[in-house]
């Protein structure tokens, strides 16, 4: 009925990967690098979020200001 | 049942944001974000349901439809107001959530302002001021 929870699995596993990765630089001393994967991380989760506002706001349209 | 539904996800979504707060915090706010945003989709389908109640009242009571248009409008930028500036507040960013707030007020007031002009000439109308 909620439709497809395992999103938020997914957004969590991207977390804690990008999180490893980000320690796992930072401790052979490549402190740009790890700033740069958490950046890429957070925009594919960024993405997700994004999709959903869209289907969110679309829906609201359609049912309050009966449009699409 | 759809409740424990929602509450088991809000659960599973609290845990996953403790787990990531520490080491990733924007991408713990994300997940945040995301369940609000599940949470309302999920709700959108029964307003529907009680919008189109609401609609068919209206039709059946021979309202103007324009009235009621003007009042799901109103529900419409209440609820887009309050999700946004309920998401900026989550943030932390308690100045910017005021403002989206204040600007839904105003959205709303500017919609209702030819229903409060047909009011008003109702009255005047009905009382002439010579």
């Amino acid at each position: 009925m909620v439709g497809d929870t395992s999103i938020l699995f997914q957004i969590a596993g991207i977390g804690i990967v990008v999180a490893m990765i980000h320690t796992v630089l930072k401790q052979m001393g490549k402190e740009e690098f790890a700033q740069f994967v958490s950046l890429v991380g957070f925009i594919i989760v960024l993405l997700f979020v994004i999709n959903s506002i869209s289907d969110l706001f679309e829906q609201i349209r359609a049912v309050f200001f009966f449009r699409g | 049942m759809g409740i424990f539904e929602v509450v088991s996800i809000g659960i599973v979504s609290a845990v996953l944001v403790l787990l990531l707060k520490d080491s990733q915090p924007a991408i713990a706010y994300l997940i945040i974000v995301l369940t609000v945003l599940y949470f309302l989709i999920f709700t959108i389908h029964y307003v529907k349901e009680i919008l189109q109640l609401v609609t068919y009242l209206g039709e059946e009571a021979k309202i103007q439809s324009f009235y009621i248009k003007t009042i799901l409008q109103i529900i419409g930028i209440s609820y887009i107001a309050e999700i946004g500036s309920n998401i900026v507040k989550d943030a932390g960013l308690e100045s910017v959530a005021y403002k989206i707030e204040l600007i839904g007020k105003i959205f709303i007031l500017i919609l209702a302002i030819p229903i409060f002009q047909s009011l008003i000439e109702t009255i005047i109308h009905l009382f002439p001021i010579s």
